[in-house]
């Protein structure tokens, strides 16, 4: 945004870019303006299309539309070798180096120093010692990769990025597995290359790290530019605003239709449940009726919260009561024995199966639930796969259509029909609009307040505030793996939300 | 890369099976022993090399077995049929086994299919090849075969040091040099760490699965005409299940089955190994000779469980943390 008031063309420069899977727009006209020299934060929840932008920059898919300029050059680039050749390199968050070579043989690999055809072993381990030595790294480079921490490992795949003379360099999540210290490390790195004159593009969901590191943030959501500003000029609560909510006036009109349900009797309640290092121990209550909303950041521990609740993980504190009577969840089958349900966030690997049909996907938790002894018979499967059909509206309306093959939309209908056939008393909704279009988008909206109003309770993980806001009957904000707080009724707002989740904290490196 | 361990344990297999031999043969200890133990299993070795390779780089050559039997099917037709001298034929042979691991090698990439299925088509392939070639054994009588047979370096003790057992031991050692110490090798450890990556490190991924495949049959080949010196014949049923053996070898010798770490002088050890329970099984007299299958068998497990252990420790042990750090 302020690109043309800079001296000489920026380092990298995006402009217009646009990319579609199918039906969904990932990417709209998306700018982004690289200087050399800085650190760029890339910001978004998930979803907002950072992970798209990075692979249709550096090639690894290609581009409906847009241009990628490196140094005023237009490139274009076709694979990720042809991205680091042209001096773009990317570290992603798996490690992209061989755990099983030496670290000096990953530094070199494909370039090592040889004479009469044999590699120089030791000029090798001198030269990667040295290369090691200016990111303030002294380890035994004959060693295998794999031995070292994933910070070592991640600081090896930049020191060879920057070895192979790249000029833009992108850490996609570098910080996700590492621990203080290794931040620190990893960040000393970072600003010693941008002193050097290369444009690091930093992506995380930690915002202490960005306001501790980077110089400009440049804020994605659903598939659009949403904003570029400087760090020191963007307060954290406007940043917040910026990656999760949108204008106020679109949703107060909506959230009143939401408020006059009354909350039904306690239908499960969860007391200082908790498991050490994964989610801090909270209270929770779910009645029938009610749409219990959490929000918070990536990271913050919504997704855990629901894993725990339908017992993919083991609490190791606190207990739990459904219709009053103590229950152990040990595993998602105890969950189901109980009554719960659980869309996972990740449709395409933990939900559907896609190569088996919409109705063998639907019948599922059923059959699982009554046990492979007592087989629904092919006219009942038939009978709940149309009931499902026609009550979801999920189209086509073909029960024998192979699952894959149908919108993300529907496949979140059959997930939810999936469920919704074991008749559950609790069912738990990750990110249930993620990555489906704007009109699927409204109806899933309408469905869960249908659900609700049949007296079924939910618990719906949502980035997206407005939605949550419009839905929910309370929500609970988290923030660093810990429920902090919980609004309910007339409290229940976006800025509200946002206020909890930005009140400053300084543990937010610490989880993850 | 630390490939002693496995290794190590290898050799100390090798030589405490050695010396139990010893104890109870006393004549075990000698180099007529030794020399034939290489002679013996020449082609063994050979095949087996280029199988390190093969396995390091996360793959499997099914038709190794089938590629020797074929070979000396070739070779006896085209020498003893058609009156081709032996060297011509040999050059033939070899360019053509060079073209079919190259053809295997480049369906395994280019349609990205796994290399136990197109392999074992290779298997069948070449194995059916042989036998419409000729169903019968082939003597050979060409005087370069006595010629070879009659040489052999003397040792000291009685041994015969054979012409066979120097190109194994050549080739054991070039397949070290070239695995251990060149580019192409520290490829080949790449591809068996994860093919995506070092496609991503910007490693031709294509050519070296063409090449490490063309390495594999090549030496098949060799193998072949190794085999072929030493039963001075060709027959379509020759070295049935010498994949197999190949395998066990260099897994044995401390070769991941996975991929990504290994060794040629491992393999060696392994192809020993398994000859010294063949010599025993020959000095006892009573035995079956399919004992040796059966210890491969146990050996086999007890590699492999050594290896899911190792495996498991390094994982409990933890990464190490960064290095010492400046301020």
């Amino acid at each position: 945004m302020n690109a043309a008031s800079d001296p000489g063309p920026a380092l990298l420069e995006v402009r217009g870019l646009s990319k579609s899977f199918g039906t969904l727009r990932a990417l709209q006209e998306v700018d982004f303006t690289l200087q050399a020299g800085e650190i760029h934060a890339l910001l978004g929840e998930n979803g907002a299309g950072k992970s798209t932008l990075i692979k249709a920059v550096t090639g690894v898919f290609p581009r409906d539309a847009g241009i990628v300029r490196l140094s005023g050059t237009e490139v274009a680039l076709r694979s990720a070798k042809a991205a680091v050749d042209a001096g773009i390199a990317t570290v992603y968050q798996e490690v992209n180096l061989l755990l099983n070579l030496s670290v000096a043989q990953n530094l070199y690999l494909g370039r090592q120093p040889t004479r009469f055809g044999l590699v120089r072993e030791a000029e090798m381990r001198r030269n990667a010692t040295a290369l090691l030595a200016e990111f303030d790294l002294h380890i035994d480079v004959a060693e295998p990769l794999g031995t070292y921490s994933v910070a070592v490992q991640h600081i090896a795949a930049i020191a060879r990025a920057v070895d192979q003379s790249a000029r833009v360099l992108i850490l996609d999540e570098p910080t996700a597995s590492l621990d203080r210290h290794e931040v620190e490390i990893l960040f000393a790195v970072m600003r010693k290359l941008a002193t050097r004159g290369i444009g690091v593009v930093f992506v995380t969901h930690f915002l202490d790290q960005v306001y501790e590191i980077c110089d400009r943030i440049t804020v994605l959501r659903n598939g659009r530019l949403i904003g570029e500003r400087k760090t020191d000029e963007l307060p954290r609560i406007e940043l917040i605003r910026m990656m999760l909510g949108r204008e106020l006036a679109e949703t107060t009109s909506e959230r009143a239709a939401a408020q006059v349900r009354q909350a039904g009797e306690l239908c499960a309640r969860f007391e200082g449940y908790g498991k050490t290092g994964y989610v801090a121990p909270f209270d929770l209550a779910l009645r029938r009726g009610e749409v219990v909303g959490l929000a918070g950041l990536l990271g913050s521990g919504r997704t855990e919260t629901a894993r725990l609740v339908f017992g993919a993980e083991r609490a190791d504190s606190g207990g739990a009561t459904v219709d009053g009577k103590p229950v152990r969840l040990q595993s998602p089958r105890d969950a189901v024995a109980h009554g719960f349900g659980y869309c996972p966030e990740e449709r395409k690997t933990e939900g559907i199966i896609a190569d088996l049909t919409v109705r063998e996907n639907i019948v599922l938790a059923l059959q699982a639930k009554r046990g492979l002894a007592k087989p629904l018979s092919r006219s009942e499967q038939d009978e709940i796969a149309m009931r499902f059909i026609r009550l979801l509206d999920i189209r086509p309306p073909e029960p024998e259509r192979p699952i894959g093959l149908l919108s993300g939309g529907n496949q979140q209908k059959v997930l939810l029909a999936r469920w919704l056939a074991t008749a559950p008393r609790v069912l738990v909704l990750d990110e249930p609009t993620r990555g489906i279009d704007v009109g699927a988008h409204a109806e899933i909206i309408r469905l869960i307040r249908e659900l609700c109003d049949d007296g079924l309770a939910l618990l719906v993980i949502s980035s997206e505030l407005d939605e949550i806001v419009t839905y929910s009957d309370r929500v609970i904000v988290l923030r660093d793996r810990s429920h902090i707080d919980e609004l309910e009724g007339e409290a229940i707002d976006i800025s509200n939300i946002l206020a909890a989740i930005a009140a400053s904290s300084t543990i937010g490196a610490e989880a993850g | 890369m630390r490939r002693l361990p496995p290794v190590a344990i290898t050799a100390i297999v090798f030589v405490v099976g050695f010396a139990l031999c010893t104890a109870q043969f006393p004549n075990f200890a000698s180099t007529r022993v030794a020399a034939n133990l290489l002679t013996d299993n020449a082609f063994l070795g050979i095949v087996a090399t280029g199988m390190t390779f093969v396995i390091i780089s996360g793959g499997i050559d099914l038709s190794v077995g089938s590629v020797i039997g074929f070979t000396t099917v070739f070779v006896a037709l085209a020498i003893e049929r058609l009156g081709v001298p032996p060297l011509v034929a040999f050059a033939a042979i070899l360019m053509l086994c060079a073209a079919f691991g190259a053809a295997m090698g480049a369906i395994i990439h280019v349609f990205d299919m796994p290399p136990f299925i197109v392999t074992l088509a290779g298997m069948f392939l070449a194995r059916g090849a042989s036998f419409l070639m000729s169903t019968e054994s082939t003597p050979i009588s060409a005087p370069l075969y006595s010629t070879v047979s009659d040489f052999a370096l003397r040792l000291p003790g009685g041994g015969r040091l054979t012409a066979i057992a120097l190109i194994m031991l050549a080739v054991v050692a070039a397949g070290a040099v070239l695995l251990h110490f060149t580019r192409f090798g520290a490829n080949v450890y790449a591809l068996g760490g994860s093919r995506a990556t070092t496609a991503l490190m910007g490693i031709p991924v294509g050519s070296m699965t063409v090449r490490i495949y063309m390495l594999s049959s090549v030496l098949a080949g060799l193998a072949g005409i190794v085999f072929s010196f030493y039963t001075a014949a060709g027959y379509s049923l020759s070295a049935v299940g010498v994949e197999l053996d190949s395998i066990a070898a260099v897994v044995i010798g401390g070769t991941l089955l996975t991929g990504g770490q290994g060794s040629v002088v491992g393999t060696l050890l392994g192809v020993m190994i398994q000859g010294l329970i063949q010599t025993y099984i020959n000095f006892d007299g009573t035995l079956s000779s399919w004992w040796t299958k059966i210890v491969t068998g146990i050996l086999l497990f007890a590699f492999i469980a050594l290896q899911q252990a190792m495996l498991g420790i390094a994982r409990r042990a933890g990464p190490r943390k960064a290095g010492v750090l400046k301020p």
